[in-house]
């Protein structure tokens, strides 16, 4: 996985609450057994619409998604986070996330960054106002940022600590989880036998 | 201080727990199915990793699936693909897997249960939100994406946060005709989709203690449908009931131990919850969605409401691009609206008893002229089940498409889908835009709503349907 320490990148305002991952990527587009190449299916649906905001030639470089509360509901799907990566995304910013979707995006190296409503309101306003604005989002300091001058917006974020440091650090977990074997060969020595099998030996 | 069921199965399968850190969990079953393992096992084969324990892994195929012709080669290359890819994968690492055509084969939360492998106080995940199922055994069974369902592969463990609690109960009985489905959508436009986001639930009080093993996988099965990580009953003797013999179901010494652990599965009286709702059975009603999330939902009796009615502006924001998608006015009774498919099946409503039910009210009726009826058993043993009983011949007099086994309907990537614009009443867990198909719109309904529907052709209850033996 790549560090991520800071990124600076256009803002996109994806005014929608509940987007679910069925929205990000329909289920057509996991037939593939690729990780990549899955930007094509991102928001397909909508995306037939000329007027959705990724169709704008002034958020074609988008990088920041900011998207309503509940984004990320519904389907475990990796191919969510893929697909946004794929395409350019490196940030999704929102005042509530799917849990699955939050978990799938710290794997992958997606930054799910959950702010206030407030701030999301306020990053759509300013998007709005300066089509193709960029919005920094810090995750050493934890802060996003956009605007300047009096008007400039800057705020917290929330992310867990964990994660926080995997990202900062581009930690691949299972190789965490590995140095831990000693552990786990102690953990199954301790499982009761009636644990059902799925092999039978003999 | 006593621990509520939720910690208790927690605490039993923590592997190592550091302050700063998620716990290390152990997963004691994983199941995996075709369409979000591919990339997970080609990740261990570019690592160089192994399946830790194949033996408590267990694989079959039923997302991308057809219903019709299971015997002849898939058509869609794409899909054909990405079956072959599971079976060469299973046999490399050597998983457990029940391929198109094995008896065994089914959508996994059907399988999983059907085999005995499912059992109370165990960890089970799989890469897909309905895992929460499982945890009407009384086990913490949730979804995961991709790069977990290699992390268990590798190393059968997890890393995870250890959730907060919330009791859901739901006091008094169930009215007659009201389901266990009724009850899980009346709980989610409760909630909303995000009520339950970062917390373990347990359902629990009359109305689900008195729910069949059936029912109560129906509840959990839903669970992410209101946000929550996972949900779970408290485990009892139709739990006991309904595994024991079970091809996987411990046997002999190995019953008597289970048996005994598995009765300390309760939440202890003195141990407390972060969150509780309380909700009463007894005034639930049929319960049907409008929208295009399942917390936009109404009882059948009601009509589709207005954005005006809902106080939050980002409601309804939500409820104008969900009248406008699904083509509805605000103020049409529900029971207008015409449906042009029902669709019984799905984990959360294709099992045995969800044919029953549905067999007993279309039995001696006909599905409307204008209306399509999919039944698609969740697994090959309820198709055989059915037909045993008769209950094909039930579906196939009245009209209806009987089919063979897998996630059919429910997601839009096999070939039953909606075209655009066509409106179902489906058994299943999501109305989300598009999810049956591009352009098609859902209603979530029960089964007895379903059946109803496809012989009425609008969203109909069994109470609407004319007595048998009417003219008609």
């Amino acid at each position: 996985m790549e560090a991520f320490t800071s990124h600076t990148g256009v803002g996109v305002p994806l005014r929608r609450s509940n987007v679910d991952t069925d929205q990000i990527i329909p289920a057509v587009y996991l037939k593939r057994v690729s990780r990549t190449g899955f930007e094509d299916g991102l928001f397909s649906a909508w995306r037939n619409d000329p007027t959705f905001v990724l169709n704008r030639p002034e958020y074609a470089a988008g990088s920041v998604l900011v998207a309503g509360p509940d984004f990320g509901t519904g389907s475990s799907r990796e191919h969510a986070v893929w697909a946004l990566m794929d395409y350019g995304f490196r940030v999704v910013i929102s005042s509530r996330f799917g849990d699955i979707f939050r978990g799938n995006s710290g794997k992958a190296g997606l930054l799910a960054a959950k702010v206030d409503e407030k701030l999301v309101q306020r990053l759509w306003d300013y998007l709005d106002d300066n089509p193709g604005g960029l919005v920094t989002v810090d995750l050493e300091s934890r802060t996003v940022r956009a605007g300047a001058g009096v008007d400039a917006i800057e705020d917290s974020f929330d992310i867990d600590d964990y994660t926080r440091w995997r990202l900062l650090e581009g930690l691949d977990d299972v190789g965490i989880t590995l140095s831990h074997a000693d552990d786990i060969a102690a953990f199954e020595t301790r499982r009761p036998s009636f644990k059902p099998q799925t092999i039978h030996a003999g | 201080m006593g621990k509520t069921l939720a910690e208790k199965v927690w605490d039993e399968h923590v592997v190592r727990s550091v302050p700063g850190e998620p716990d290390l969990l152990y997963i004691d079953l994983h199941l995996i199915h075709e369409v979000t393992s591919p990339q997970a096992f080609e990740g261990l084969r570019l690592s160089g990793r192994t399946v830790r324990r194949p033996d408590l892994t267990l694989a079959t195929e039923d997302h991308n699936v057809p219903t019709l012709d299971q015997d002849k080669p898939i058509a869609d290359p794409v899909s054909r693909t990405q079956i072959e890819t599971m079976r060469r994968n299973a046999e490399e690492f050597g998983v457990r897997l029940h391929p198109l055509g094995d008896i065994e084969q089914g959508i996994v939360h059907v399988v999983g249960p059907q085999l005995g492998l499912t059992q109370p106080g165990m960890t089970i995940v799989c890469g897909d939100s309905h895992t929460s199922t499982h945890g009407a055994f009384g086990a913490i069974a949730f979804g995961i994406g991709t790069s977990e369902v290699e992390h268990v592969l590798a190393t059968q463990t997890l890393m995870q946060a250890k959730p907060k609690t919330m009791a859901v109960t739901i006091n008094g009985s169930l009215p007659d005709g009201v389901t266990a489905k009724d009850l899980v959508l009346t709980l989610i436009t409760h909630t909303g989709t995000g009520g339950g986001q970062g917390y373990i639930v347990e359902y629990r009080g009359q109305a689900i203690e008195e729910l069949s093993m059936e029912g109560r996988m129906t509840v959990c099965n839903m669970s992410i449908e209101w946000g929550a990580k996972a949900g779970l009953i408290a485990p009892d003797q139709k739990t006991f009931d309904y595994i024991e013999g079970r091809p996987e179901a411990p046997k002999g010494a190995d019953w008597d131990a289970a048996l005994a652990y598995w009765q300390t599965l309760v939440t202890d009286e003195d141990a407390t919850y972060d969150e509780e709702i309380v909700l009463d059975a007894s005034t639930m009603t049929p319960f049907v969605t409008w929208g295009t999330n399942p917390g936009q939902g109404v009882p059948l009796g009601a009509s589709v409401p207005s954005p005006d009615d809902f106080e939050e502006s980002q409601d309804r924001i939500a409820a104008e691009k969900a009248l406008q998608y699904m083509a509805l006015e605000a103020g049409t009774p529900m029971r207008e609206i015409k449906v042009d498919t029902v669709f019984v099946g799905s984990c959360t409503n294709g099992r045995i008893e969800d044919l029953r039910l549905a067999a007993d009210i279309i039995k001696g009726r006909r599905v409307d002229k204008d209306t399509r009826l999919l039944v698609v058993p969740g697994s090959v043993r309820v198709r055989l089940q059915a037909e045993q009983e008769g209950l094909d011949v039930i579906f196939k007099e009245a009209g209806a498409e009987w089919r063979g086994a897998g996630c059919s309907m429910c997601l839009g990537m096999n070939p039953d889908t909606l075209a655009p614009g066509e409106r179902s009443a489906s058994t299943s867990n999501r109305n989300f835009e598009g999810r049956q198909g591009k352009g098609g719109r859902t209603h979530l309904v029960s089964v007895p709503v379903a059946a109803a529907t496809a012989v009425r052709g609008t969203l109909s209850s069994p109470a609407d349907l004319e007595p048998i033996g009417a003219d008609h």
